[in-house]
Formats: C-alpha cells, sequence, structure tokens
C-alpha cells in the first residue's frame, strides 16, 4: 500500500514539475518575442537626448528608462502603435523616426516630389527649345551668342 | 530671357531664405505636445519627509511652476540662482528632484539656497517620462485649470523670464 502511494507521489510530483516548466518556458517564450518587438520598435523611435540615435541605439540614461517603459507596456499587452501613441503624447512626432503624413509635414513629404516635377518640366522645355532650334534654320553666331 | 536670369535668383534667395531661418532654431528644443493639455497627474513623496506627498491634483485652482531639477545637472545649477531670486518675488516654484538621492537633492537646496514652495522626488524618473522630460532642468507653468500653458526647456534665462514667464503668470492670475 505504501509503495503505491510513494509512486503516486512521485508521479504527481513529476506531472508538477513539467507543469511549471512549461509555464516558465511560456513565459521565457513571451519575454524573448516582447524583446524581439522592443528591439523592432526601438529602432524607428530617436532618442531624444542624443537624437541622431535611435531609441534602440542609444546609452542615455532616458532611453534606458523609456525601454523599460516600453518593455513593461508590451507586459501589458499594448500593441505596437499604442506603444507609438504613447511615446508621441509625451514627446511629440520628433521620437518618431518615420514622421506622419499632416498639415504641417506636408512639405517634408511632397516637397521633393514637387522639386522633380520642376526638374522634369525644366528639362522638357529646355530640350524642347533646343530641338526646334536645331531643326529650324542653321544657329548663326548672333543667335546663340544672344541666347547666353 | 531676362527671366532666365532671375530664376535662380529667386532659387537662391529661397534656400537662403531657409538656412537663415535654420540659424536661429534650435533642434535641441523640441516643441512639447502637452503644452496646452491638462497636466499629468502625479503623487510624489516630498524630499524632506517621505511620509507626506505632494499630488498635482492638489494645486487644482492655482498657478504654479513645476521645476524638474537634479544635483548631478550642471545646467539645473546655473538656473538656481534665478530661481533663488524667483523665489524672492513671490513666483510660486514647487520643485521635482528628477532621479535624484534625497542626500544630494538636500545638500544642494541647503548650500545653494531652497527656491521652492514643496520640492517632491521622482527618483525612478517616471514622473519625468509622463511629462515628456528630456534633459533636466525642464520647467512647466500650469494654470488654475490644471492646463500646462508654457514649458521651458533648459535653464530659464533672464530674457525668457522676463519676457514670458513673469508676463504669462501675471495674465494667468487674473
Amino acid at each position: 500500500m505504501m509503495r503505491i502511494f510513494k509512486s503516486w507521489l512521485i508521479l504527481l510530483a513529476l506531472i508538477a514539475c513539467s507543469v511549471a516548466n512549461i509555464h516558465a518556458a511560456d513565459s521565457a517564450d513571451a519575454d524573448a518575442q516582447i524583446e524581439v518587438r522592443l528591439k523592432a520598435l526601438s529602432t524607428e523611435l530617436r532618442c531624444l537626448v542624443c537624437q541622431n540615435t535611435t531609441l534602440a541605439d542609444s546609452s542615455a540614461p532616458l532611453a534606458e528608462d523609456l525601454r523599460k517603459e516600453i518593455r513593461v507596456l508590451m507586459h501589458e499587452g499594448k500593441t505596437d502603435e499604442e506603444v507609438k501613441a504613447y511615446l508621441v503624447e509625451r514627446y511629440g512626432d520628433f521620437v518618431l523616426y518615420r514622421p506622419p503624413m499632416q498639415a504641417n509635414t506636408a512639405l517634408l513629404w511632397i516637397g521633393p516630389f514637387i522639386m522633380l516635377l520642376i526638374g522634369a518640366i525644366t528639362l522638357i522645355v529646355v530640350l524642347k527649345k533646343r530641338s526646334s532650334i536645331e531643326s529650324s534654320a542653321e544657329p548663326s553666331e548672333l543667335e546663340s551668342g544672344e541666347d547666353k | 530671357m531676362k527671366l532666365k536670369l532671375v530664376i535662380p535668383l529667386i532659387l537662391f534667395f529661397v534656400v537662403v531664405g531657409f538656412l537663415f531661418k535654420g540659424l536661429y532654431l534650435d533642434p535641441h528644443e523640441v516643441p512639447s505636445p502637452l503644452v496646452g493639455k491638462p497636466a499629468p497627474a502625479f503623487t510624489a513623496p516630498l524630499l524632506n519627509d517621505a511620509s507626506k506627498s505632494f499630488s498635482a491634483a492638489d494645486m487644482k485652482g492655482k498657478v504654479w511652476m513645476l521645476n524638474m531639477w537634479a544635483s548631478w545637472c550642471a545646467a539645473c545649477k546655473d538656473e538656481h540662482p534665478l530661481l533663488v531670486e524667483m523665489k524672492q518675488h513671490g513666483v510660486p516654484l514647487y520643485g521635482l528632484a528628477y532621479k535624484d538621492t534625497d542626500a544630494d537633492a538636500q545638500d544642494v537646496l541647503k548650500q545653494m539656497g531652497d527656491p521652492y514652495l514643496i520640492t517632491a522626488t521622482d527618483t525612478s524618473g517616471k514622473i519625468g517620462i509622463d511629462y515628456g522630460v528630456y534633459g533636466v532642468p525642464e520647467t512647466y507653468i500650469i494654470d488654475k485649470a490644471g492646463v500646462i500653458r508654457y514649458k521651458q526647456i533648459g535653464p530659464i534665462t533672464p530674457t525668457a523670464l522676463r519676457d514670458k514667464i513673469l508676463p504669462l503668470l501675471k495674465e494667468l492670475e487674473k
């Protein structure tokens, strides 16, 4: 009788152990996932102390605190977007390396395309003029001098 | 033909205009999104008596200034004499020792004078994060409704005090 009881006890202990192990592995897995997310997210965030480094690369105390805070938020189940919103609420759009498209950043986003358009138009106009000059009567010295 | 000559000149002046404006911008001054928003709530232990606490909610109905500082911060020491002077003129300054040890913070106040009506402590820096602090000293002016009306990033300068802070305090007190 005692023997059976003992073996049951051992079996129970084993089961308990493995269950505990599974739990530990689960939380370790969740932690690892959060670390991966933290790393990915913090490369898109600016460290406000040394402004040309990302939150991932910065060793400033504030960056450390913010990484800690992001970790806590992620443990609470906040999504990446919610974490970003949390930081923007406090530090402004400047923390984002990818500025959002809005009224005050419109020039930043559209500016290059406007420049490209101006360049393209200029190029077309110049080429057209040149070809029309070439196709018309032979350019005399006087004409090209006038152009300058 | 004249236009051709003028266009590069116009472009030149546009570029110069942008660069000229850039000369007077400080990239370290990040405009706070908190100006115009309610001051984040916090309750923090007092520096001189950790059993008591100071809370932003206690200040409802009053105009007050919250100055975040630290004993390890050199710019805070530059600013300190001006704060002491402000206290003599009745400016309602409240201090928050940011990521500091109580002993170090107390030493500074003992040696350089205490400009604050109340000093609380933010040892972990959590309150600092809620207020968007990224480099002490930073100072906030909070109105009677508990809304942040102004943020000074870096030490308060005599010019900022005269031109912005004192007029704003006067206006808010009305």
